[in-house]
């Protein structure tokens, strides 16, 4: 008797094991499939406030729920190289109605919407005025501050701002001190590579994490390049104004005494001189750069494919 | 064995049709199909997609809440009033037979209503658009996936009712069709963890009933058409989900002492 | 061939919130019911006579041991053509007319399509509910109820038919009725076993009955033979009052009606009774054994128990009323 049932559970056990295992595979297939439709685009109630009523008081799941969907919205929108996030702001608006608190929200989901695409949104104006909301929520947050100057500075390029944005974060209690140099530093010098260099070089020395060393490193590079192909460019200049011709290479630059030798970009690769313009040889390793860029690529252009990974400033640790 | 399961199944959809609750249910879905033309012609341009989501979201809810009240009783009503003694005592039935055939009068039901249902929605429809053509294709799909999770659900109130009462059942199966219709995004929570808990989380988001990929209404209602893989696909996650629950059930009521 | 073979079937249920106290619903079992036979199971409320029927009837699985019906093990689905089963208080699908219930129940039983209305109209025709085929059942009182109750269970023509409490709910002359139409089955050849609390049915019905308290078998067979096992008792009729003392000192209590007075004594003291009157110089008009019914061996067999006085109380003046 005890030895049939046991049969018989086993049986069961296995049977039904089985067919929830096949219908887990089967799942694996539906979402591959949901996954490319555009259905994704589609945002069933534009919203915040409805969704906030139909939450039934139950705000804070939901905009958990709102906030996981963005960051898989977005992960699989950056993994494609897509350039339109079309949901992205009533998806991270919808989020930051439902929980006014939810930090991370507004932290990684301002950078989301601030950066140039295929990196982010391409929308600073939006990101800041939904870390604008944010400050307004939780006026104790140093952080969103930090990250509001950051956009004002970086995507926004109104220094005068971003400089507002620190000032008023390091008046906040915890607030990271060098808030205040920054600020000053931004007032200062508007939008000049020394201010840069300050606040990357700070960035790197005072955090541990290993992607955010890296991207200022990484800053701290291309601003060097910038430096050095502004100063090649007037010795350049200089030599055209001299000799009332472009000069055909370094060499004649040499020559000429302008410089010591062949001039080398970070990367030790020489920096190239067509035309009387002076640019690198490969804006690869330097996807920050505001001088020197290659022809085709100059300023004003979207930079192209690059694999540069979207570090959230936000991580720093103070 | 045929004859018993169809006779069950035949008695279950008897006894439902002879509820006057169903048609109240009915007729308040059909009202809702209904208004939500009007609905349509007081908002801008908008009415088509309008009455495709009200319409169809109601077909779909009253379903399932006549799927779950229904099914909540279909196995404890019977322990309970007693009369499962005179159906399982003394005929030939095997336990199973039972579950099978009392799941698939329920579905019966459930498929009839969704038929009167939907004529009243495609009434509507015809209505508003003037004409039903091939672009109307994409609602057939939606309506099938709506069948679909009345079959889901129809096997979960059932497995449920196996085992608890009805109140709890009805608790259960409320539940976890909100779980499923969130299953997606509670994969991609699972996907966010990390170690024993990624495990956990992912083993779970699994288990839960997929509710999501079974409602495809704001899509039709945007005129995009059904990949026709995932159709093939979710027929066949439906029919095995469902075995598996339906094979629960007869496990555990095959093994429970009716006292 | 036997038609009910129990052997040793024992039920015990766990109760409590955590499933933890172990309750005896019955006691190891051991009964045979031949064909034929017309067998009653007695005992008052929760004696195990519905455990019985259950475990017979696959509708809870025992602890231990075995069981037979028509010759097959309890489990057989194909023996289960052959049997009709009456619940205690029956529910039915109250959306159904009685029409449509015994057909469904009919189709179940694996009745032939052809034959099916015929049976239907036929059982109903027997308990007296020929006329209220098309009426939902909803609207029936109990005692309707329980008469269709029984048209379901001898719908399909079984061989061995099992009644739980088939009289309770029905009015005097519906017992009858029941009483009449179980003895009708009984001429057919069928088996026919039944649980009762009312001794009266069991004693004019039963070839032989068994006797259940507290989930323990406590006396089986022939109604005759079980009630000659109770010692019974004399009635005593004489004239002559000076014999009052010396009898009632015997533990009886005198009735007096004119000269004639009467007693009514435990056998055992016949001969010193009359001795008594012998003595006192009466005479003696008659001496009637009194006979003893299937209450008092019932009564006997429960008093037997050994457990709380009060509960035994309880249980007999059910049995009474």
């Amino acid at each position: 008797m005890m030895k049939r049932d046991l049969i018989v559970h086993t049986a069961f056990a296995v049977v039904v094991s089985l067919l929830l295992g096949a219908s887990a595979l089967l799942l694996r297939q539906v979402d591959r499939v949901r996954a490319d439709e555009p259905l994704q685009e589609v945002l069933y109630i534009p919203s915040p406030k409805v969704v906030e009523r139909l939450s039934l008081g139950y705000k804070g799941l939901l905009a958990d729920i709102y906030w996981t969907r963005l960051v898989q919205y977005f992960g699989s929108k950056h993994r494609a190289k897509s350039r339109q996030y079309l949901i992205l702001e009533p998806l991270l608006e919808m989020t930051t109605t439902l929980d006014p608190k939810l930090l991370p929200a507004y932290d990684f989901g301002s950078v989301f919407l601030a950066q140039k695409p295929p990196e982010g949104a391409g929308n600073p104006a939006a990101a800041a005025r939904i870390v604008e909301k944010g400050i307004r929520e939780n006026p104790g947050a140093w952080r969103l501050y930090f990250q509001l100057g950051f956009i004002y500075w970086l995507e926004l390029k109104d220094p005068a701002k971003a400089a507002d944005a620190f000032e008023r974060g390091s008046h906040v209690a915890g607030a990271h001190p060098w808030m205040r140099v920054m600020a000053a530093a931004l007032a200062a010098h508007a939008g000049e590579t020394e201010t840069a260099t300050y606040m990357w070089t700070n960035i790197l020395n005072s955090t541990e994490d290993k992607d955010l060393r890296a991207n200022a490193i990484k800053r701290l590079l291309c601003l060097r390049v910038d430096r050095e192909v502004t100063i090649l460019q007037e010795r350049v200049d200089m030599y055209a104004q001299h000799h009332g011709r472009a000069p055909a290479g370094w060499q004649d630059l040499v020559a000429d005494g302008l410089l010591r030798r062949v001039p080398l970009d970070p990367d030790a690769r020489p920096y190239q001189l067509q035309d009387g313009r002076v640019h690198v040889q490969d804006m690869e390793p330097f996807p920050f750069i505001t001088r020197g860029l290659p022809p085709g690529k100059e300023l004003g252009d979207l930079p192209g494919e690059k694999g540069f990974k979207v570090v959230p400033q936000a991580t720093l640790t103070p | 064995m045929i004859g018993r399961l169809w006779a069950i199944a035949f008695n279950t959809f008897r006894e439902a049709v002879r509820d006057r609750v169903l048609y109240n249910l009915i007729l308040f879905a059909l009202l809702i199909v209904g208004a939500s033309v009007l609905f349509g012609q007081i908002s801008l341009d908008i009415n088509r997609i309008v009455l495709i989501n009200l319409g169809l979201t109601a077909i779909s809810l009253f379903g399932i809440i006549i799927a779950i009240f229904i099914g909540i009783g279909l196995v404890s009503k019977e322990i309970e009033k007693k009369t499962l003694y005179t159906v399982l005592a003394a005929r030939p039935v095997r336990r199973w037979e039972f579950i099978a055939g009392k799941f698939l009068g329920l579905v019966m039901t459930l498929m009839v209503n969704a038929g009167l249902m939907s004529v009243g929605f495609f009434a509507a429809v015809l209505y508003v658009s003037h004409g039903l053509g091939r672009a109307d294709w994409p609602l057939v799909t939606a309506i099938y996936f709506i069948l679909l999770q009345f079959v889901l659900i129809t096997a979960l109130a059932l497995l449920f009712s196996t085992f608890s009462t009805p109140i709890f059942s009805s608790i259960f199966a409320f539940a976890i069709f909100a779980l499923g219709t969130f299953a997606e995004d509670l994969r991609g929570f699972a996907q966010m963890a990390h170690g024993v808990t990624r495990w956990a989380m992912t083993f779970a988001s699994y288990l839960v009933p997929n509710f999501a990929a079974l409602n495809v209404i704001s899509q039709v209602a945007h005129d995009t058409p059904v990949e026709p893989r995932l159709v093939l696909l979710n027929t066949a996650y439906v029919v095995v989900y469902a075995t598996a629950v339906l094979t629960a059930a007869v496990w555990i009521f095959g093994r429970r002492n009716l006292k | 061939m036997a038609a009910i073979e129990i052997l040793g079937l024992e039920k015990s249920y766990t109760t409590g919130f955590f499933r933890n106290k172990l309750k005896t619903g019955l006691k190891p079992l051991t009964l045979t019911v031949e064909e034929g036979e017309v067998f009653g199971c007695l005992g008052p409320n929760g004696a195990g006579k519905t455990t019985t029927l259950k475990l017979l009837l696959g509708l809870v699985f025992p602890t231990a041991g075995t069981a037979r019906i028509l010759g097959r093990p309890i489990d057989d689905i194909e023996m289960k053509r052959w049997i009709g089963f009456l619940p205690e208080q029956p529910y039915f699908y109250d959306h159904l007319t009685p029409l449509e219930l015994l057909d469904y129940y009919a189709r179940l039983s694996g009745v032939d399509a052809r034959e099916r209305k015929a049976k239907v109209a036929r059982a109903l025709a027997r308990v007296g509910m020929g006329e209220h085929g098309r009426t939902q059942l909803r609207k029936f009182s109990k005692g309707m109820l329980q008469r269709v109750g029984i048209a379901q269970a001898i719908v399909h023509d079984p061989r061995l038919v099992l009644l739980d409490e088939p009289m309770s709910g029905l009015d005097p002359v519906g017992r009858r009725e029941v009483r009449d139409l179980v003895q009708e089955l009984h001429d057919e050849g069928k088996t026919i076993f039944f649980s009762t609390h009312i001794l009266g049915d069991a004693e004019t019905l039963c070839d032989r009955v068994a006797v259940l308290n507290k989930g323990e078998l406590r006396g089986v067979g022939i109604v005759d033979d079980l009630v000659r096992e109770v010692k019974g008792d004399v009635e005593v009729v004489w004239t002559g009052a000076q014999a009052v003392g010396p009898i009632e000192a015997l533990g009886a209590r005198t009735k007096i009606t004119g000269d004639v007075l009467r007693v009514v004594l435990p056998e055992a003291k016949l001969d010193q009774a009359l001795d008594a009157l012998r003595q006192n110089g009466a005479r003696l008009t008659s001496v009637t054994p009194v006979r003893a019914t299937l209450e008092d061996y019932f009564l006997s067999k429960i008093d037997d128990a050994k457990d709380g006085a009060s509960a035994d109380g309880a249980h007999a003046t059910e049995v009474r009323a």
